[in-house]
């Protein structure tokens, strides 16, 4: 029973923190550049794991948030000194990025505690059983305070929650035109780069529960269901945080039931509740276009 | 002899010295000088593709320049930029962003508010003196997609005047309007010119450009003539600017015969 809570807890956090970046990468209308962090992400947790030795929470979000700006620094290098089309660019550098990735966890596949199914698709259900223990283990004086998992992602989640609620206005501004930010004397690269490390620090902590492919479901999903429906930028952040955290409760419901991943399930449901909006939004312009005839 | 204010001479709103600028290497403004005089309407005028919305984000800095520079007052743009205002062309605006009218206006106040700072009662009561201004203010809890074009930009125009600069510049206001929002442009433009601030327009109209503006600057890929209109609105002028596209000047000169017909019937 306990477990199924820290899978949950968990699972609504990462939600909630994808959610959030997600409503930020939806109208800079860079989805593809949140697709594109959480995969190469991978070489900066490899990288920092082979380099310091550690699985320590910071070493991990340093090496993913260097990787992750440089991911998205060097796509753009490419978009302008290369003439490349700009999606191009960021799909020739983040499979790069996460093929090096790749090839060094095989490699190093004795020292790593990484495989490469786990990173792909996560497994949450493994959440409880690595748990961080504060105090000494064989004496048994410590005592356990839950998965490492939870509270990497708790970390992040207060630190975008925060970083949101801080810079609404200036987040909001550049979100809705880039230029005219610009003209406010606001910087506007500064701001692009701060978006990328949330995105990085958010995917690579939900890396053990989800894994690389389905965060930017996570990512996608529940913001563009807001995006539908939400009519001001507080509106579309309550709401895509509400469709998460109704994806993870039904996800998890299924994945009971069906007996089958639960991240996976949860992305489905995420991708059910955004059809079912629209369906929605479709009935509803139906029956307006129809009211001035019934109306005759 | 020197003039004897020639010291005390307020510097220009806006001096253009030797502005350049490419795009994909591409020329597409080469060596442009000029200085506006303050407390005027003043059009930037051109034909499509002559680099006149280029030249008004060069001058922004919203576009790289490749040589030359811009001074406002004397000052470089980051010393003076609260007191410049911009507005962009209404297509370059995400219309379904999801945003009411009220919070486009306030981050005309943005600039001048600290990271963490939210809008005082001072920066709403500005920004809703604004919207009044432009007659916006039964708008103001709408979305921006819920309005027509002509609203979209007076909503734009509120945002800049919320903003209490004393230059402003404004990409193509008058593309797309209804009439009502063309008078409520002039309306706005004949009070900032009361209050001695300085307007520059990119302005495609050539019909309107000698009612609505009281200096223009001819552009064509280089700067062709800039001064008071009734000193560069020639046809000698015309033809070097909009030279080589004949029927469209043909068509020009009889929209301008027949604007000076209806203006003679006008005073009659």
């Amino acid at each position: 029973m306990t477990n199924d809570i820290w899978i949950i807890a968990t699972a609504a956090l990462v939600a909630a923190s994808c959610a959030l970046v997600g409503v930020f990468l939806i109208l800079r209308r860079q989805a593809l550049i949140g697709d594109a962090i959480s995969h190469s992400v991978l070489l900066g947790i490899v990288l920092a794991y082979l380099i310091t030795d550690s699985r320590a929470l910071p070493i991990m979000l340093g090496g993913a948030v260097i990787i992750g700006l440089l991911t998205a620094w060097l796509s753009d290098s490419l978009h302008r000194v290369g003439k490349l089309q700009s999606d191009a660019s960021i799909g020739i550098i983040f499979t790069l990025f996460f093929a090096i990735g790749v090839i060094l966890i095989s490699l190093y596949a004795g020292q790593i505690d990484l495989d490469q199914e786990c990173v792909l698709y996560g497994e949450i259900a493994f959440v409880p059983f690595d748990t961080i223990y504060i105090g000494n283990l064989a004496a048994e004086s410590g005592f356990d305070i839950g998965p490492r998992a939870f509270w990497g992602i708790g970390i992040v989640f207060t630190i975008v929650l925060s970083s949101i609620i801080i810079s609404f206005n200036r987040l909001k501004t550049i979100a809705f035109h880039p230029s005219l930010a610009l003209s406010l004397g606001i910087n506007v690269i500064f701001w692009h780069y701060f978006l990328m490390t949330l995105v990085s620090m958010t995917t690579v902590a939900s890396f053990d529960a989800v894994g690389a492919i389905l965060v930017v479901a996570l990512l996608v999903i529940p913001a563009s269901s807001a995006y539908l429906v939400a009519r001001s930028l507080k509106a579309m952040l309550w709401m895509a945080v509400g469709y998460s955290q109704l994806a993870v409760l039904i996800g998890y419901a299924l994945a009971f039931w069906l007996d089958s991943s639960i991240s996976a399930s949860i992305a489905v449901s995420a991708g059910l509740l955004l059809f079912v909006t629209i369906a929605w939004q479709q009935v509803q312009s139906q029956r307006r276009q129809r009211q001035p005839i019934d109306s005759l | 002899m020197k003039q004897p204010n020639s010291n005390t001479h307020t510097p220009s709103p806006l001096s253009v010295q030797h502005l350049s600028m490419r795009y994909h290497h591409k020329p597409v403004l080469t060596d442009v000088s000029f200085e506006i005089p303050e407390g005027k309407t003043i059009a930037i005028v051109g034909p499509n593709g002559a680099g006149k919305s280029t030249l008004l984000k060069g001058i922004m800095g919203l576009e790289p320049n490749i040589e030359g520079q811009a001074s406002f007052f004397g000052e470089s743009l980051d010393k003076k930029r609260q007191a410049i205002a911009y507005v962009p062309q209404r297509e370059e605006i995400d219309w379904d962003f999801p945003i009411n009218v009220l919070d486009v206006v306030l981050m005309g106040r943005h600039g001048q508010l600290k990271l963490w700072q939210r809008p005082s009662q001072l920066d709403i009561d500005i920004a809703e003196q604004a919207l009044k201004d432009l007659k916006m203010w039964d708008f103001k809890n709408r979305q921006i997609s819920q309005l027509s074009g002509g609203q979209q930009q007076r909503v734009f125009l509120a945002r800049a005047l919320a903003q209490q600069a004393t230059l402003y510049l404004m990409d193509e206001p008058f593309a797309g309007v209804d009439v009502a929002t063309e008078q409520a442009i002039i309306e706005l433009f004949k009070e900032l010119k009361l209050q001695g601030k300085t307007i520059v327009c990119v302005h495609h109209d050539l019909n309107t450009v000698g009612e609505y503006f009281d200096w223009i600057i001819f552009i064509n890929a280089r700067l062709i003539a800039a001064g008071p209109v009734e000193e560069v609105l020639t046809k000698e002028n015309l033809n070097k600017t909009y030279g080589g596209r004949l029927s469209l000047l043909n068509d020009l000169t009889e929209q301008m015969y027949r604007t000076q017909l209806n203006k003679a019937h006008d005073t009659d």
